[in-house]
């Protein structure tokens, strides 16, 4: 399999194939109802915490600005519901801790259109002028990122950008939300590839799709051809790329589309590339002339444990206890254990509470029934047996056997100097592969945490 | 109301199917053919001998992981594993007191000094047999031949013989049989002290029964060859093993070929098949990193060749593999692979050059992609396949 792959020069080198499980896949999006009340976290993205610009008891439509920042590393954040902020302050986020958020009520019997907006011309726009109107969005990178858009696409000085490559792997298994928006929405997204083209001053745009998913290929296919029709000037493609994980990271992208192997520690921008995801460029193209704000998302709501599965489209801020309750996820046998993770099973964040809130990076919501737990709970955790499984599947060619044995022993500075520890991007290759059970990419989240904090 | 109950874990939330037990208990699969043959070839002292021998490991290893210091689990199977390889590694007429001494060396002395599964250095099978070949020279140089008469009603005479006792003289036996002693020879003893080569078919095959040969390489071959296809074993330490010990035989066959055998005895007298397919490959004492699994399957192949050729001893394959254990550490370290993206910083830069897309547009801005690229544009969108 790998030697083949090898000799044909297909895609990157390792990675792993797990069963894909694209349970949604032929779904359409859905709207979920609108809840009672949504809690805003002030903190969704990378970057600075925007700060509140609302008061407890004011009125706010949808789509109204909430909360907002000067800092350049920061984006907006706009009222999903129309209603009354209840309060501002702690409620419970998704790593555990407490966190800032804003609380808004909906009024009843409110239609809870979109109401505010700046509908604006980006005909004649500059490339600065189409960043701002980004920021104004309150975009950040929907894939699970979530680093601010504005200041993904914008490019520095010195540096020159030809290729915007557009990222529909989507090679986390179960998750199809990228799948969804490029079938279904594929004119909002060629439209957004426009104007991150025009933004960053790239003369050509690559959408990358893995080939399990040849509608969207076709689908997208059939957009740009229509779009030349129409008048459209770019130039724009779409590429099949292998179906592998992790195919959606940048490296690995840019790899199978160009052949090139980023140098560690450097951005796309090195190689003239800017790499935007799906999902977050088809919002882009709907929202920015019309001015509006980042108010819903889709997410794929799967798993054993849901009754319901499929794409939904879900206003920010809804709890996740929602959002599970209407796709069926059976509450009534309360007591029985299950995991639900945010996010997909490869890289995703399990949650300990299902009073926090659908964010702007949450791409996917899955639910395991205890019964599909059982296996791997009863695996055994064996000492290394030096099989080399995760030497051979680590994407990024490192030695998680070494390093899990040094992370044993706490070695951290060697870790971080000789094995390369800092260009290991946590996607859980190594853990999947690993027979032993050994929870590799666990000792060397902590490891880095340690790491940083040593230097700092 | 009652939360239900969520329980947390850290990515990744999904796992690959293979476990330690799934790959021991597959290589202890792979094995059952070889040692069915074995028995078949010399009957129930064979049977024996591998009963005695794995019993001996099992219950060392229960001993030493019911008293908490050794890692990993007795339904591991990886004692097994280590029984029946040492099994198969002794001559089939050891005295059974000696094959319990042997078992119970390899996993205390093998595996479970070094704190169990996983901790060996030195594969526990051979440390069983090097001990035993050291402590009872005479015994382990005892080879009768294969396809007996009446293999399958009478023991070995020395297959009994009493705990600390000196077993029964296995020529004196064989005499009484009316059999020539020298036919208790293996193919290397023989080709060593006499001269003697043995032939092509009764090498691969162990069908015909002048020699002691082994287990039949062929079926090893095929074992190994399931093994490596599940991927349950690495490839390439046998490759390299084999492909090494071809090479460096060939070029001394070719430098002098009345003085040495030519390679194809090399590879398939002896143990060496079964030493690269099933000792080799031993995951915890060989290295991780791929590059490194072709240096010390090679560093073997070489040792082998040259203890054979070189030494008072006939066969080779043991103290090579427990050299190249010691090595695979140092070899580990040597062959870290270069991580993605630092192979120009490394000097060995890797672009594909079978891209779908060159790295460069070949134009620079938009003005210039209308004037150079008017056709091109959205068509033919890259159809090919
Ligand atoms: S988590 Fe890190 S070490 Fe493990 S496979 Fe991924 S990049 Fe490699
Ligand atoms: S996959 Fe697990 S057992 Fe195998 S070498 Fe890596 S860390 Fe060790």
């Amino acid at each position: 399999m790998k030697l083949v792959s090898y000799f044909r020069g297909e895609a990157f080198q390792r990675g792993v194939h797990p069963p894909s499980c694209k349970l949604t896949a032929n779904r359409k999006i859905r709207r979920l109802p609108f809840p009672d009340r949504v809690t805003v976290p002030l903190s969704q993205h990378i970057g600075k915490v925007p700060r509140p610009i609302v008061r407890v008891g004011q009125d706010v439509v949808r789509g109204q600005p909430i909360a907002r920042s000067d800092e350049w590393l920061s984006v907006p954040h706009h009222a999903p519901l129309s209603g009354v902020v209840e309060f501002i302050g702690l409620r419970p986020g998704m790593r555990g801790t407490w966190i800032e958020s804003i609380v808004i009520r909906a009024h009843r019997g409110a239609t809870q259109e979109d109401l505010w907006g700046r509908p604006r011309d980006l005909s004649q726009a500059t490339g600065q002028d189409i960043l701002q109107a980004i920021w104004d969005t309150g975009m950040v990178g929907l894939g699970g990122a979530a680093f601010p858009t504005h200041a993904k696409l914008s490019v520095p000085k010195q540096a020159k950008v030809h290729t915007l490559v557009v990222n529909g792997c989507e090679c986390e298994p179960y998750l199809t939300c990228d799948h969804r928006v490029m079938v279904e929405h594929a004119a909002d997204l060629i439209a957004g590839i426009r104007y991150a083209m025009r933004a960053t001053g790239a003369v050509r745009a690559i959408i990358g799709v893995e080939d399990n998913k040849p509608d969207a290929v076709r689908v997208l296919r059939q957009a740009i051809a229509d779009a030349a029709a129409a008048g459209v000037s770019e130039e724009i493609h779409v590429e099949a790329v292998p179906t592998k994980y992790p195919q959606g990271s940048e490296k690995m992208l840019i790899m199978a589309l160009f052949g090139a192997e980023m140098p560690a520690g450097g951005l796309p921008i090195a190689l003239g590339m800017v790499v935007s995801n799906v999902g977050t460029l088809a919002a882009l193209g709907k929202l920015l002339p019309l001015g509006q704000g980042l108010t819903e998302r889709v997410v794929t709501v799967t798993g054993s444990g849901v009754a319901k599965p499929g794409d939904y489209r879900v206003i920010l801020g809804t709890p996740l206890k929602f959002v599970l309750d209407y796709a069926g996820v059976p509450a009534v046998d309360a007591l029985d254990a299950r995991q639900v993770i945010l996010g997909g099973p490869m890289m995703g964040q399990a949650i300990g509470s299902l009073d926090v809130p659908i964010t702007k990076g949450v791409s996917g919501v899955l639910v395991f029934r205890r019964e599909d737990m059982l296996e791997r709970e009863s695996r055994q955790t064996y000492p290394c047996i030096k099989c080399g499984e995760c030497v051979e599947s680590c994407p990024m060619g490192l030695n998680p056997s070494t390093l899990g044995m040094l992370a044993a022993k706490r070695e951290y500075d060697l870790m971080g100097e000789q094995y390369f520890l800092g260009d290991c991007f946590e996607c859980g290759c190594c853990t999947y592969v690993c027979p032993s059970n050994i929870p590799l990419v666990q000792q060397f989240r902590v490891a880095k945490q340690i790491l940083r904090e040593k230097a700092a | 109301m009652t939360q239900p109950l969520i329980e947390i874990r850290s990515a990744p939330h999904v796992q690959a199917a293979k476990t330690v037990e799934t790959i021991m208990r597959n290589v202890v699969y792979s094995l059952l053919p070889i040692c069915a043959f074995y028995v078949f070839q010399y009957g129930i002292s064979a049977l024996a001998s591998i009963a005695v021998v794995t019993g001996a490991c099992l219950a060392t290893e229960r001993f030493f992981v019911g008293t908490g210091t050794q890692a990993g689990r007795l339904s591991d199977y990886s004692a097994v594993i280590t029984g029946l390889l040492l099994a198969l590694t002794l001559p089939p007429g050891f005295p059974l007191w000696m094959g319990a001494v042997a078992g119970i060396v390899a996993i205390a002395l093998g595996k479970a000094l070094f704190g169990g599964i996983g901790f060996n250095v030195f594969n526990p099978a051979l440390v069983g047999r090097a001990f035993v070949q050291a402590a009872f020279p005479t015994a382990i140089a005892t080879y009768t031949p294969s396809f007996l008469p009446g293999r399958f009603t009478e023991f070995i005479p020395s297959t009994l013989a009493w705990p600390l006792m000196i077993p029964a003289d296995a020529a004196v036996w064989l005499k009484a049989k009316h059999l020539d002693a020298l036919a208790g020879a293996t193919p290397l003893a023989k080709w060593k002290f006499d001269g003697v080569l043995a032939n092509a078919d009764e090498l691969l095959t162990s069908l015909s029964g002048h020699m002691a040969v082994g287990p039949s390489p062929l079926l090893i071959l095929v074992c190994g060859a399931y093994l490596a296809a599940r991927r349950f074993m690495d490839w390439r330490i046998p490759l390299a093993v084999l492909g090494s010990a071809a090479l460096t035989a060939w070029l001394l066959f070719a430098f002098d070929p009345a003085r040495y055998p030519n390679p194809f005895f090399m590879l398939f007298s002896g143990g060496l098949i079964l030493g690269a397919v099933y000792m080799a490959t031993d995951m915890a004492t060989s290295p991780v990193t791929p590059k490194g699994m072709w240096v010390y399957g090679a560093l073997i192949g070489l040792l082998t060749v040259v203890i054979r050729y070189y030494s008072g001893l006939p066969e080779g394959v043991m103290y090579a593999i427990l050299i190249a254990n010691a090595a695979s550490p140092l070899i580990e370290k040597i062959t870290q692979p270069v991580p993605f993206g630092r192979g120009a910083i490394l000097g060995m830069d890797r672009v594909k050059k079978r891209a779908s897309y060159p790295l460069n547009p070949g134009y620079i801005s938009r003005e210039e992609a209308s004037a150079v690229t008017p056709k091109k544009r959205f068509l033919p969108n890259k159809p090919k396949k």
